[in-house]
């Protein structure tokens, strides 16, 4: 039985500058941030980011990794109705920062053309037909976004929407085992299988909560919950709260006290300076111990 | 709050619930605070059949809008990938805000300036560019402002009328933007060239208002009826069971 089993800096030494990166969850939810601290501890750069976006790209974006991002969002809260509701702003500042002076560019996608995108890669196909972006400016913002008629009787005009190919894809699961299937155990999987689905063999990298036997899983969740197979991962990472700040249900709620510095961090150079010497130039073991002591 | 003093963001509740008459058995999903509770209150009165989302990944029965905790009611799973089964098979009825909208309808979430190179970054496209072409789309504008209801709009997420027109009837025959609701009043695009028409004004807001918090020409008809006031039964289960901790006048704050 081969073992997939490596760590977060073993898994970034096989990522190359100018790469395109998926990364998985949604927003500030299930992220798999001990992968996002890995690169941002690397000499990685230029990169290209596909991602529901969250606090993910917001730091690579502060931490000058990042050259073009393909995100229908970016924000730390995108659910603008919390239970209960809190006072956390839904756009992310480092990101807008890197936008709006120019550091980084972006193709724009909405939500489901981006499934769509990576739904074509996973199968292999240049594009899937959609209805998204008839009419809006998605089709002048986006680069090549072209359409396509329909070759039957009813001859619809539809957007070609491109195949989203990945050169490595990062996600973040609740249980794992050594051999590289996953459970989420969390209400969503996001577009987590597609994630890797969409990215080259060899770069589809998942970091678990905990690695379990594979015999464990029928006793954690039923089998709906194992959505990640083997055939789609190349390393399993085993990062204990892993995914903070960000959510990662059922294990732990985000981190919001954690996730405001954050947020404040993007006020100053000198408070970005203060937040990566305190929290993000170091291992990740001294990252989780240190936190443990707060 | 008295009890016989109904606050603006209860009209506003009850505008947003009025948007949703009449869709049966279709996903209700009103985003944010004020929506979710106007889609609530539609469901626990003359909507039934609707379905609602607990705002993550479950479609739940509860008439409660929020803190449902351990309470939660389970119809269905909807996680993401399900919604956009919903969203493109049209079955759903969304009500989205708005960081600007224009006479037509055409909305942007995405950024001030050009989306290239924006003045001001905001959320993306999100879901707005499918959500209009699949499903009808409403909107909710809790600050209305000529900043809000602009002219033009920066970059045109989710369409509006007149783009609608041009791509025909065919390609647009799953589009349209039943409602808008503001803190200052209704608005539909039942006039005839399909630009924004105001409806209806709330108690204690004059037309000459809205028109001045408007940055284009609004249609205004020459009576312009008020919104109505929820009725006895509609207020009770919005102060007592939809949103008995008030977070509507977190959205919305009373004039008076």
């Amino acid at each position: 039985m081969t073992s997939k089993l490596t760590t977060e800096d073993e898994a970034v030494a096989e990522l190359s500058s100018g790469m395109t990166i998926g990364i998985g969850g949604w927003g500030s939810r299930r992220k798999p941030m001990s992968l996002v601290r890995a690169i941002l501890r690397s000499d990685l750069t230029d990169l290209t980011v596909v991602s529901y976006g969250g606090p993910d790209i917001g730091l690579l974006c502060a931490a000058g990794k990042v050259a073009h991002t393909v995100s229908p969002f970016v924000s730390p809260d995108v659910v603008l109705y919390q239970d209960p509701p809190l006072d956390v702003p839904s756009l992310e500042p480092h990101y807008r920062k890197a936008r709006q002076s120019g550091a980084i560019t972006e193709t724009p996608v909405d939500e489901g053309m981006l499934l769509l995108g990576l739904q074509a890669a996973a199968w292999r196909v240049p594009f899937l037909p959609t209805r998204i972006g008839l009419g809006t400016d998605l089709l002048t913002d986006h680069p090549d976004l072209r359409t396509v008629i329909s070759p039957y009787d009813d001859g619809e005009t539809l957007v070609a929407a491109p195949a989203i190919t990945l050169d490595a894809a990062l996600v973040h699961l609740n249980r794992g085992d050594a051999r590289g299937n996953g459970q989420f155990l969390g209400p969503d999987l996001y577009m987590d299988d597609l994630m890797l689905e969409a990215a080259s063999t060899g770069r589809r990298f998942m970091s678990v909560e905990q690695v379990v036997e594979t015999d464990e899983f029928a006793g954690l969740g039923s089998f709906h919950t194992m959505r990640v197979s083997r055939l789609m991962t190349d390393g399993v990472i085993e990062a204990p709260n892993g995914a903070h700040f960000t959510s990662c249900d059922p294990d732990y709620d985000r981190d919001d006290a954690f996730q405001t510095a954050y947020l404040q961090s993007s006020k100053s150079d000198e408070a970005w300076a203060e937040f990566k010497t305190g929290w993000l130039d170091l291992s990740e073991s001294d990252y989780q111990a240190k936190l443990a002591r707060q | 709050m008295s009890d016989t003093h109904v606050t603006r963001a209860e009209v506003c509740v009850t505008a947003v619930a009025d948007c949703f008459r009449g869709n049966g058995e279709i996903l209700c999903n009103p985003i944010g605070t004020i929506p979710m509770i106007g889609g609530r209150l539609a469901r626990a009165s003359f909507e039934p059949d609707l379905m609602m989302t607990d705002g993550e990944a479950m479609l739940v029965a509860n008439d409660q809008a929020h803190a449902l905790g351990d309470t939660k009611i389970v119809e269905t799973w909807n996680p993401y990938r399900r919604m956009f089964d919903v969203v493109w098979g049209g079955r759903r009825h969304v009500m989205m805000g708005a960081t600007q909208i224009d006479r037509y309808g055409n909305q942007n979430i995405a950024a001030i300036g050009t989306f290239a190179e924006p003045k001001v970054m905001l959320l993306g496209y999100r879901g707005a560019p499918g959500n209009l072409i699949n499903n009808p789309t409403s909107y909710w504008v809790p600050r209305h402002s000529p900043k809000v209801f602009v002219e033009r709009v920066d970059v045109v997420c989710g369409l509006g009328y007149d783009r609608a027109a041009e791509l025909g009837d065919e390609a647009a025959r799953w589009f349209s933007i039943p409602f808008v609701v503001s803190n200052l009043g209704v608005f539909d695009f039942e006039s005839s060239d399909h630009t924004m028409r105001l409806k209806s004004v709330h108690p204690g807001v004059t037309v000459d208002e809205v028109v001045e918090a408007t940055g284009f020409d609004l249609v205004v008809p020459d009576e312009v009826p008020e919104s109505r006031l929820p009725n006895a039964a509609e207020l009770e289960l919005i102060r007592e069971v939809i949103d008995a901790d008030n977070l509507r006048e977190r959205d919305v704050p009373d004039p008076d």
